[in-house]
């Protein structure tokens, strides 16, 4: 297995514009997010709501991202790192 | 951060439950008065929203067996399992369990919670993959946080989801532990077993099925979804309480491998607890046989749930799932939630509030339980509280505007 999602290889910008994506999707677009957005503090996401973000966001990049993650997840940053790490471990 | 600051959301919660005097989280029942009623606020309630699903609670067999432990055997056994909190009654029940389900050997946990506490941080370690159902009970997902495990969640009662997430694990997919429930509790629905089931035949793994809320309820024998499914010798390890269907308090694991004899020596949460209390036990044992011989009080329980649900449906409420002792009323707003709640205990219905982050795709739900020891005359009053309610929407919502 190789970092591909389809024949696309996937970097960190592309991985922080997805997430981008769906995060403004979930806020309703009532947020301007970059990467030093506080998920909990800045988009007040209960735990439920990050972790069905886990879910939406999965099969964009094909993997699994086990909720054990989350303790070390604050900002948008912190969760593409460990996307981007889990596509490369593939 | 100071210690305490991290209740400060909790606190402006509350005081915005005490200026509307509602708080459906400090319900004090004056008085239990049967299975199925209780005295609350100083009137007499029907009582739709305790699991107490056979309505053994009151059982008049039950009851002596308890008190006749409690005075041979004394108020507690003051001990772990582990140490000297296992008395022969405690060991009766667990091989009673066994044979129930035709497994090789059960173990007794002091709670529901513990049981699955118990099983998943004990089979689960650092290093291995639990995949579980994305709407498990909070008591699952304590339990894969003790263990250390890899959790991977898949989509509510979705096997296909579950299938990719097999898939993505390759070779580790045939040591993954799948973890689902019968009935699930927040909106009432069953898992599609038999297709969850192809997938871990497909794809190895083990497979732990929690019946808490389907135990006695499901089942010719009361075993629950994985007898009425038909899947009995698929599900590895299965989870129960004592304390809905059977009355009590407490909670159990079957399973047909010897590795559940091991479990007992390296689960954290059967080790140090103290072990449930002879009456406990007795009342418990004494259940089982009723619950096992019970096919007269699920049709009854059958009929009641039948009977709220197509009448709730018929008002135009909007319910989580088709017939199941769990009806769940999906209503969109907390506020509405609230006060909606605080009317059906006005018009002398309890039932369990049920809000966001707890519930799935944060919605509010009203949880009505059925029993099988309601009325069918209580049912009509469960629905002629709901139908009154109805026909006072508009008011809720007047109320709605000015109270935000």
């Amino acid at each position: 297995m190789n970092a591909m999602t389809g024949n696309i290889a996937l970097d960190y910008p592309q991985i922080v514009a997805e997430l981008k994506a769906e995060l403004s999707r979930l806020s309703h677009g009532r947020f301007e997010i970059g990467e030093d957005t506080d998920l909990l503090g800045d988009l007040a996401l209960d735990s439920l709501q990050v972790m069905n973000l886990l879910l939406e966001i999965e099969d964009k990049f094909d993997v699994s991202i086990p909720v054990n993650i989350l303790p070390d997840v604050k900002t948008v940053r912190d969760l593409a790192l460990q996307i981007e790490n889990l596509v490369r471990e593939k | 951060m100071a210690l305490f600051d991290k209740f400060q959301g909790l606190s402006a919660a509350r005081r915005e439950l005490g200026t509307l005097g509602i708080d459906p989280f400090a319900v004090e029942i004056e008085k239990i008065l049967s299975p199925t009623e209780g005295i609350i606020h100083g009137r007499r309630t029907i009582l739709a929203g305790t699991n107490n699903y056979l309505g053994l609670t009151f059982d008049p067999d039950c009851v002596k067996a308890a008190q006749a432990a409690l005075a041979a055997e004394g108020t507690g056994t003051t001990g772990s399992r582990m140490a000297n909190g296992s008395y022969a009654n405690h060991r009766k029940l667990e091989a009673e369990l066994a044979a129930f389900y035709g497994m090789r050997d059960a173990i007794v946990f002091s709670t529901g919670y513990q049981a699955n506490l118990g099983m998943l941080s004990a089979l689960a370690g650092a290093g291995d993959v639990v995949l579980l159902d994305a709407d498990c009970h909070a008591s699952i997902y304590d339990g894969c946080r003790l263990s250390g495990a890899e959790v991977i969640r898949f989509r509510h009662n979705n096997p296909e989801d579950l299938a990719k997430r097999m898939r993505r694990l390759g070779a580790r997919a045939a040591d993954t532990l799948i973890v689902v429930e019968g009935i699930y509790s927040m909106l009432g629905d069953r898992a599609p077993l038999k297709e969850i089931v192809a997938v871990k035949r497909e794809h190895g793994g083990y497979l732990l099925v929690d019946e808490a809320h389907s135990l006695g309820v499901l089942g010719e024998r009361g075993r629950g979804l994985v007898e009425e499914q038909e899947v009995l010798a698929d599900a590895d390890f299965i989870v129960g309480t004592f304390s809905k269907s059977l009355g009590g308090a407490g909670g159990f694991c079957v399973s047909d491998l010897p590795v559940l004899d091991l479990v007992r020596y390296s689960s954290r949460p059967y080790i140090f607890t103290a072990s449930p209390s002879p009456a406990t036990i007795a009342s418990t044992r004494q259940a089982l046989i009723k619950l096992a011989a019970a096919r007269d009080l699920r049709a009854r329980l059958r009929a009641n749930y039948e009977r709220l649900h197509a009448g709730l449906a018929g008002m135009g409420y909007t319910l989580g799932a088709s017939p199941s002792p769990v009806i769940a009323v999906v209503l969109g707003d907390r506020l509405e939630a609230l006060r909606f709640w605080n009317r059906l205990l006005q018009h002398g219905v309890y039932v369990n509030l049920m809000l966001p982050p707890a519930t799935p795709d944060g919605v509010s739900l009203i949880r009505c339980s059925v029993s099988a020891a309601h009325t069918s005359e209580q049912i009509d009053a469960v629905c002629a509280a709901f139908a009154d309610l109805r026909a006072d929407a508009g008011i809720v919502a007047a109320e709605l505007g000015t109270g935000t």
